[in-house]
C-alpha cells in the first residue's frame, strides 16, 4: 500500500516544481525564438534599408536608421538597367524552363522504365543511378568542364541547361516513389484497351504524378535560381549572365555603392520571398521529401 | 514508405506477353520481342546519357588526368604517376586548404545542435509558431551571391554587425573578414546562417511525424520535456540525424560559393573546391587539381561509406 502513496507524493513534487519552472521555461523560450529571429532579419532588413537611401545618406553613416523616403527606387533602377538585370532575368528563366521540364520528363521517364520494365541490368543501372548521387558535383566540375567544352557548349545557356538535367537523380528517386504507389491495376486496366507502353505513361502515370512534379519542380527550381558554381564556371559572357553570376559582377563597377549593391541583392531576394510566401506548404514537404530521398 | 502493393508484384511484360498472343492468335515475331526488350532502354537513354556524360565520364577522366602533368590546355601530356599526390601531401600551403575545412566543420556541428533546439521547442505548443518556422527557414532559400552580399555589407568596417555593436557600446577594432584568425570564424558563421533552416525543416518534419499519441501518453506518465526529447524525440529522428552529419562532412569539405564571393578566397579563407578551382582555371595544373579532386571524392566516399555502416538504413533495400 506504501508504494502508490509514495509514487503519487513524488508525482506531486514532480508537479510543483514543474510548476514553478514553467513560466521560466516558456520565457526562455520565447527569448531565444525572438533573438533568433532577429538575427535572421537584421542583417536582411539593413540591406533594404540600404537599397532605399540615398548617396549622402549613405556618405551619413549610420547604418541601422531607416531610410528618409521609404519611396526612393532610384536604386533600383540603378541596379536594373546598369547591372543588366533584366537579361539575367531572362536568362534564369530560359534555363528553368529547359531544365526543369527536361528533368521532370526525364526523372519521371527514367523512374517509369525502373519500376514498370524488368530487363536485363536494371540493377546495375539502379546502382549506378544510386552511386552517382555520393558524388558532389563540386568535385568533378574541373573534369566536367573538358567534357562540356567538347561537346560545343561552353559559353551557351544549353551548358547549364545539361548538367542540372544531368545531376538530378534525387529527382528519379522521387517519381520512382510515387509510381511505386499508383496501382499495377491501372496500367493492366489501360493495356487491356490496348494502350502501347508509351501511351499508359502519358495518359495514366504521368497525370497520377502531379504532387511528385510539384515536389520537383520546387526543389529543382529553387536550386537553379540560386545556383552560382555552374553558371560561373560555364557562362563567362556577361550577355549569358543568369540572377547569381549577374549580381556577382554588381562587386566591380558599384565597388562601394553599397546602396546600389543593396537594390540588386533585394531585387534578385523579393522572388524568392513572394514564392516561399505563396507556396509554403509545398516548399517544406518538397524539401522534407526531397532531402529522405 | 509507400506500400500499397502488398502482395507479389504483378510485372506487366509478361501479363502483356500472355495477352497478345491470346487476342491475335499468332505467335509474335522475333522483330515484337526485340522491340519490348528495348522499350525500357528507350525510357531511361536520355537520363543515361546524361548521367554518363556529366558524372561517369568526368569522374573517371579526373582520375586519369591525376596521374598526369596536363596544363589542361596543351595537347600533350607526360604520366608522371603519383607526383601530383605527393606534392599534395607534402605541401604545407597546398594541404592547409583540410584546416579551413574544421571551421566548417565546427560550424555545422553548432548548426545541427540549435537546429534540433528550435525543432523540439516548436513540435510542442507554440505561439506564432508558422512565423517563426518560416523565419528560420527562409535563409536557406536565398541566393547564394545575395547573401554573401548581405553579409558583406554586415561584416564591414561601420556595416552592421559593428553598428549594433556600438549599440551596446563595444567598439571593436578588428576587421571582421581581414583579420586572418577572424576571417574563417565569420565565413562559417554565415554557413551557419544560411543552412540552419534545412536542418530544422528535416528535424521538425521528423519529429512531426511522431504519433500524436505517444506524446499524449508521455503527458499522463508525468514525463518532463527532456524525457519526452530522450525518449521519444530522439529515437524517431536518428537516420535524419544521421544524414544530417553526413551533409555536414561533406558540406564543409566542399565549402565554395560564400567565402569565393566575400573573400575571393584570398589569404586564410581559401578552402579546398577554391583551391582546386584555381589551380586548374588560373596555374593551368589540370593534374594537381584533378589530384585535389580526386582525394576530396575519395574522402566523401570514405565517409558515407562509415556512416551506412554505423547506422544501418532500412531504405537500402531500394530494389
Amino acid at each position: 500500500m506504501t508504494v502508490p502513496s509514495t509514487a503519487r507524493a513524488a508525482f506531486d513534487r514532480r508537479e510543483r516544481r514543474a510548476a514553478l519552472l514553467r513560466p521560466v521555461a516558456v520565457t526562455l523560450k520565447y527569448l531565444s525564438l525572438v533573438a533568433a529571429s532577429v538575427v535572421v532579419l537584421l542583417p536582411l532588413l539593413t540591406i533594404f534599408f540600404t537599397s532605399l537611401k540615398t548617396e549622402q545618406e549613405m556618405a551619413g553613416g549610420d547604418t541601422l536608421s531607416p531610410p528618409r523616403d521609404w519611396f526612393n527606387f532610384a536604386n533600383y533602377a540603378t541596379a536594373f538597367t546598369k547591372g543588366e538585370m533584366l537579361t539575367a532575368f531572362g536568362n534564369t528563366a530560359f534555363i528553368l524552363l529547359f531544365s526543369i521540364t527536361g528533368t521532370v520528363v526525364i526523372g519521371s521517364m527514367a523512374a517509369y522504365a525502373i519500376e514498370r520494365f524488368s530487363f536485363r541490368f536494371k540493377k546495375l543501372v539502379v546502382a549506378a543511378f544510386l552511386v552517382a548521387t555520393l558524388v558532389p558535383a563540386v568535385t568533378t566540375q574541373v573534369a566536367t568542364f573538358k567534357v562540356v567544352d567538347a561537346l560545343g557548349l561552353f559559353d551557351t545557356r544549353w551548358a547549364p541547361v545539361l548538367l542540372y538535367m544531368g545531376t538530378d537523380i534525387v529527382a528519379i528517386y522521387i517519381f520512382q516513389q510515387f509510381i511505386r504507389g499508383i496501382p499495377v491495376s491501372l496500367d493492366e486496366a489501360a493495356r487491356i484497351d490496348g494502350a502501347g507502353s508509351f501511351k499508359i505513361y502519358r495518359t495514366v502515370i504521368f497525370p497520377l504524378l502531379k504532387p511528385a512534379i510539384a515536389t520537383v519542380v520546387i526543389i529543382k527550381g529553387i536550386t537553379v535560381y540560386n545556383d552560382f558554381y555552374i553558371p560561373f564556371l560555364y557562362n563567362p559572357s556577361p550577355e549569358l549572365g543568369t540572377i547569381s553570376t549577374s549580381l556577382f559582377r554588381f562587386k566591380g563597377p558599384f565597388g562601394a555603392h553599397w546602396e546600389t549593391i543593396s537594390a540588386g541583392a533585394v531585387l534578385v531576394i523579393v522572388p524568392t520571398l513572394v514564392i516561399f510566401l505563396l507556396l509554403q506548404r509545398f516548399i517544406y514537404n518538397g524539401f522534407t521529401s526531397g532531402a529522405a530521398k | 514508405m509507400t506500400d500499397l502493393k502488398t502482395g507479389p508484384r504483378v510485372d506487366p511484360a509478361p501479363a502483356a506477353a500472355a495477352d497478345a498472343p491470346a487476342r491475335t492468335a499468332v505467335p509474335p515475331a522475333r522483330g515484337a520481342t526485340w522491340a519490348r526488350r528495348l522499350t525500357p532502354w528507350g525510357y531511361l537513354a536520355a537520363a543515361l546519357v546524361l548521367l554518363v556524360a556529366f558524372t561517369y565520364v568526368p569522374v573517371a577522366n579526373m582520375i586519369s588526368y591525376s596521374f598526369t602533368d596536363w596544363d589542361g590546355v596543351s595537347p600533350d601530356k607526360d604520366f608522371v604517376g603519383v607526383d601530383n599526390y605527393v606534392e599534395l601531401f607534402t605541401r604545407p600551403d597546398l594541404f592547409h586548404v583540410f584546416f579551413v575545412s574544421l571551421f566548417y566543420l565546427a560550424a555545422a556541428a553548432v548548426q545541427i545542435v540549435v537546429a534540433l533546439y528550435f525543432a523540439t521547442v516548436l513540435t510542442f505548443r507554440t505561439r506564432f509558431r508558422n512565423l517563426f518556422k518560416g523565419l528560420l527557414f527562409f535563409p536557406y532559400l536565398i541566393n547564394g551571391v545575395a547573401v554573401a552580399f548581405v553579409f558583406l555589407y554586415f561584416f564591414k568596417e561601420g556595416g552592421t554587425l559593428d553598428s549594433v555593436l556600438a549599440l551596446v557600446g563595444v567598439h571593436p577594432k578588428q576587421l571582421w573578414l581581414g583579420d586572418p584568425d577572424l576571417v574563417n570564424v565569420s565565413l562559417s558563421g554565415v554557413s551557419v546562417w544560411r543552412f540552419l533552416g534545412l536542418n530544422f525543416v528535416l528535424f521538425l518534419g521528423a519529429m512531426q511525424s511522431i504519433p500524436a499519441e505517444l506524446h499524449e501518453a508521455a503527458e499522463i506518465d508525468g514525463a518532463t520535456r527532456w524525457q519526452v526529447f530522450r525518449g521519444i524525440i530522439a529515437p524517431s529522428i536518428r537516420p535524419i540525424i544521421g544524414l544530417s552529419v553526413i551533409l555536414a562532412i561533406s558540406g564543409s569539405l566542399s565549402v565554395f560559393e560564400i567565402p569565393f564571393i566575400m573573400t575571393r578566397g584570398f589569404g586564410e579563407s581559401k578552402t579546398f573546391v577554391i583551391q582546386t578551382v584555381k589551380l586548374a582555371f588560373d596555374f593551368n595544373k589540370m593534374g594537381l587539381a584533378s589530384a585535389m579532386a580526386v582525394v576530396l571524392l575519395a574522402i566523401i566516399l570514405l565517409i558515407t561509406w562509415v556512416q551506412r555502416r554505423l547506422v544501418p538504413d532500412e531504405r537500402a533495400d531500394r530494389p
